[in-house]
């Protein structure tokens, strides 16, 4: 069979970070030993160079926080240079004039930034940490260095209200994409989950001011509204199918299929510094063993729907999450036998108490 | 659309491993034929579209273009990959 081809390469270059949102998709044991081996430079420009030859397109620099990578600059010409268009996924906080410019002239694409809230207070008990003021300074930065800019502002029950002055803030600060993301529960997101889980009826006032707004404002800003999938009853295909068209790499140099995989036991992930990536993509346990169809279970081996091809099974880690088994059908599937789980995780929010991400424990803001 | 040119962030490439011209935006690509890619090249902000077809016709010994450049450019400022220099 033909081999797909990935399109993103996302860079993972640090774990370290300075803020501590609850939610944040990293894994819980990012303090680990082995995640503080991070790769060297010229380990990065190999595995940007192999990517392209195996097709990709588009380079994801992101973390834990990019910026605290003292040789993000040379990484930006190397991905310029191995013809890859590169965006850099930035809390904001280091993104000062000085460095910006720098990382405009090494070749830097895109810059996308994320704000836990669009009010200050709010964003910075989000975050664990002052960040708000600047971020907005790192905004108007990227803008007056003519960067194309998308903000990111992951969403959830205590920020959900808020969305019209996401939307607006985009607007304001020259945006040319919001991501408005919904939490997906992995990471510290399942830890936080009883105080991130919205309800119903504010993810419909949510969409609903997204639906205005675009018809106020028109193509002007790309805004990208998904709904969190525990609210559907057909799974989505995660990354676009398993081992389809994303490789992570962590900044240790394992390569997963996924930012979440390294949640599945038993799954082995290769790392860059002793394989090419050609190798990891086309024959490592961990892109093989959810690839295709052929691992499927029932009910998705006799799918009803002949859904295989389009949506893979769904998410491997939320079926391990619900049913204790990754090679489970998605219960998000209504044809699940835990779909039930499903539902009643919809049970919304019973705590409004965040545990912080953190390394060590943070000083609190 | 007077001087038309790529939206910002938009940057031409050709990938070699699938053999084929692209236009990368951020967090995306478009795929584009040849003639597609060589419209977009001339899209510099300083030529006019009159300007891209004429330039265009040399290099085709002279066919008329102009409907084919028109709907195309049409069609990216719907899509907002193509921009007016001049607005
Ligand atoms: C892990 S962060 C790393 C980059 C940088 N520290 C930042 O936050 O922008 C990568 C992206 O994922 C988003 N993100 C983090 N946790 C998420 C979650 N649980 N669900 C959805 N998106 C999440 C962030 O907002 C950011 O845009
Ligand atoms: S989501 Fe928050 S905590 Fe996680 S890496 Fe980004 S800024 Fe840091
Ligand atoms: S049974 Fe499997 S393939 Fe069919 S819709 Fe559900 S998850 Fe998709």
């Amino acid at each position: 069979m033909q081999q797909p081809r990935p399109f993103t390469l996302i860079a993972e270059l640090s774990y370290r970070c300075p803020l501590h949102c609850p939610y944040c998709s990293n894994p819980v044991d990012i303090g680990a030993e082995k995640y503080r081996r991070e790769l060297e430079t010229e380990h990065w420009i190999r595995t940007f160079h192999e990517g392209r030859a195996l097709g990709v397109l588009q380079l994801a620099l992101s973390g834990g926080e990019p910026m605290l990578r003292r040789d993000l600059v040379e990484l930006c010409a190397a991905s310029r240079d191995a013809g890859l268009y590169s965006s850099l996924i930035t809390a904001g906080t280091h993104f000062t004039r000085e460095r910006a410019e720098a990382l405009k002239s090494a070749g830097l694409d895109h810059v996308q930034i994320s704000v836990q809230s669009p009010n200050a207070e709010e964003n910075d008990r989000i975050a664990g940490n002052r960040s708000f003021e600047k971020k907005i300074a790192a905004a108007r930065v990227a803008k007056e260095l003519d960067f194309p800019l998308t903000i990111n502002c992951v969403l959830h029950r205590q920020n959900l209200d808020r969305v019209e002055e996401v939307l607006d803030l985009a607007l304001d600060l020259g945006a040319q994409r919001l991501e408005l993301a919904n939490t997906q529960y992995y990471g510290w997101a399942v830890a936080n989950q009883q105080a991130l889980m919205p309800t119903w009826e504010q993810l419909r006032r949510a969409e609903e001011a997204v639906e205005r707004f675009r018809e106020r404002v028109g193509p002007k800003i790309d805004v990208l509204w998904v709904l969190p999938d525990f609210y559907e009853d057909l799974p989505k295909p995660c990354m676009g199918g398993w081992g389809r068209t994303a490789i992570v790499v962590a900044p240790n140099g394992e390569v997963l299929p996924c930012q979440a995989a390294s949640t599945i036991p038993g799954l082995e992930f290769a790392n860059v510094r002793e394989h090419p990536l050609e190798w990891i993509w086309n024959e490592s346990d961990a892109f093989t063993r959810f690839r295709g169809t052929e691992w499927m279970q029932e009910p998705c081996r006799s799918c009803p729907l002949g859904r295989q091809e389009a949506d893979f099974g769904g998410c491997r880690c939320q079926a391990l999450r619900l049913t204790g088994d990754a090679a489970a059908t998605d219960p998000v599937c209504r044809f699940s036998p835990h779909h039930d789980r499903v539902v009643a995780a919809r049970e919304s929010a019973q705590t409004d108490e965040f545990v912080y991400r953190a390394i060590k424990r943070p000083v609190r803001a | 659309m007077t001087r038309p040119r790529l939206a910002t962030g938009a940057r031409l490439g050709y990938d070699e491993v699938r053999k084929e011209h692209v236009l990368l935006v951020p967090e995306g690509a478009v795929r584009l034929n040849r003639t597609a890619a060589e419209v977009l090249e001339l899209c510099d902000g300083q030529r006019s579209v009159d300007e891209i077809v004429g330039a265009l016709s040399e290099r085709y010994d002279g066919a008329d273009l102009r409907d084919d450049v028109r709907g195309l450019v049409e069609a990216m400022a719907q899509k907002g990959l193509v921009v007016d220099a001049a607005a």
